[in-house]
């Protein structure tokens, strides 16, 4: 049951040292990039950079390992239904065609829909090193102090906060749940037949929800007597100026935005083609 | 006390433990359905009841937060064009129910109809045409696969957040003590 999560490791290192505002700014600005971006050689040195500061991280293997099993059996269902739903996409994007070999049917293998499938893949495999390395090196305090320094509200700020206070809390609470619940015969294994099943999980749910609903009403209580949202700022404990390092990874990552973006859109066209 | 600028105390504190459930739902409340790829996603019902409790603001918080902490925490980066979709599902529920006084305890027949009219559209909306949309636009994945993908989500999420949204609904209006419920005694 105790399932594995990404959470702060507290090591040295220089990306741990960056402070969190930083690190949201590149994470941001990062995606941002990969998501517009369909032009291979970008993909590629984003993605090479990106395990070079993933391994200047010293981040263990076993800190992440879980989620690129997740991971890659994602890209795979991903990749398969790309081809499935649309075995000419590439042709389509690219306007040419090279057939390499036919399977059945309408299923023609082209080198243009290899091609495309290969960027979908470099797309995804850009942002996730960086993604794992935010959770990874940003400790959670600190992160809502972030969000606040780069222009959220400070009160969406804090409820981000609050919420990664209280899910090791929802879980405990959901575990203790479920386990009393099983304990009583409620069965929410494959075991049961599915209408049963959801029934079960029903009667997991509602004390949940119910008890979360009292805490709300408990926690809001404490901060109205607490002032909370008197002010039109506040002040965080974990917040850290920047220092030179924050504005180097600032401005690489702006650096890297803007030369993706025209590399891209140079010759008038989000794909890159090789045909 | 006086309303202050912007969300108020509770929608605070609603937006937090909100998404942390949405999380904890959205990785452990997930029941496979017996189709390939569709599970019956029980968070959307959590989504569902907190946009009717608190709000709009608080729905579409929810659904950003919550949808993206799950993706990152558990799966390792977010997809955004569904993030903004459960987003999404959360204001326009929280809008279209907002007639709904259920902390009252009114939570009859006529509530359970606006309630689920609510959802279906939100539903409709956010998966049969954006989330395929943004995903095209942001991913440029092909046509037929994100359709597909997104009729297959929306009505399983239309049916989860229909049975068991409803009912988690009418057990928290029965918590609540009716609004006009006292009777005088001779």
């Amino acid at each position: 049951m105790r399932a594995r999560m990404l959470t702060f490791t507290g090591q040295n290192s220089p990306v741990h040292r960056l402070t969190g505002a930083a690190k949201l700014i590149v994470f941001i600005l990062w995606s941002v990039s990969a998501m517009i971006t369909y032009d291979t050689r970008c993909l590629l040195a984003m993605l090479l950079l990106s395990l070079v500061v993933f391994r200047m991280s010293r981040v263990k293997f076993s800190d992440y390992a879980f989620v690129l099993y997740v991971i890659l059996l994602f890209f795979m269902l991903n990749q398969i239904a790309i081809f499935v739903f649309s075995p000419l996409e590439g042709t389509r994007i690219y306007g040419s065609r090279h057939d390499l070999v036919h399977l059945v049917g309408r299923y023609t293998v082209t080198a243009e829909q290899l091609f495309y499938q290969l960027n979908v893949a470099l797309k995804y495999a850009v942002v996730i090193p960086l993604a794992i390395l935010f959770l990874l090196t940003t400790d959670p305090g600190e992160f809502a102090a972030s969000l606040n320094r780069i222009g959220v509200n400070y009160k969406i700020a804090y409820a981000v906060s609050l919420a990664l206070r209280y899910i090791p809390d929802i879980q405990r609470d959901y575990e203790q749940i479920s386990f009393s619940a099983q304990a009583r015969g409620i069965d929410l294994s494959r075991r049961e037949k599915l209408p049963k099943r959801v029934k079960n999980m029903i009667s997991i749910l509602t004390p949940l929800i119910l008890s979360s609903i009292e805490r709300i009403e408990r926690i809001s209580a404490a901060m109205e007597l607490r002032g909370f949202g008197a002010g039109r700022r506040r002040t965080w404990f974990r917040s850290r100026p920047f220092a030179f390092a924050d504005w180097l990874a600032v401005g690489c990552v702006c650096a890297i935005a803007a030369a993706s973006a025209v590399i891209t859109f140079y010759d008038g066209s989000r794909f890159y083609s090789i045909f | 006390m006086a309303r202050r600028n912007g969300l108020s105390i509770i929608t605070v504190v609603a937006i937090g433990i909100g998404s942390a459930l949405f999380v904890i739902l959205g990785r452990f409340g997930s029941i496979p359905s017996g189709i390939p790829n569709t599970s019956i996603e029980t968070t959307y019902a959590l989504l569902a009841l907190f946009s009717l409790l608190y709000g709009p603001v608080a729905g579409l918080l929810i659904g950003l937060i919550g949808h993206t902490l799950k993706d990152a925490i558990f799966y390792g980066s977010p997809w955004f064009s569904w993030v903004i979709s459960s987003g999404l599902v959360g204001l326009i529920i929280g809008l279209a129910s907002s007639r709904i006084s259920i902390a009252d305890g009114h939570f009859g027949r006529k509530e359970i109809i606006t309630f689920n009219v609510a959802q279906v559209a939100a539903n409709a909306i956010a998966w049969f045409a954006v989330a395929p949309l943004l995903d095209i636009l942001i991913y440029a994945e092909p046509a037929d696969k994100v359709f597909t993908q997104g009729l297959v989500a929306g009505a399983a999420n239309m049916v989860t957040v229909g049975v068991i949204g409803t009912l988690l609904a009418a057990a928290f209006g029965k918590t609540r003590t009716k609004q006009g419920s006292l009777r005088k005694l001779n």
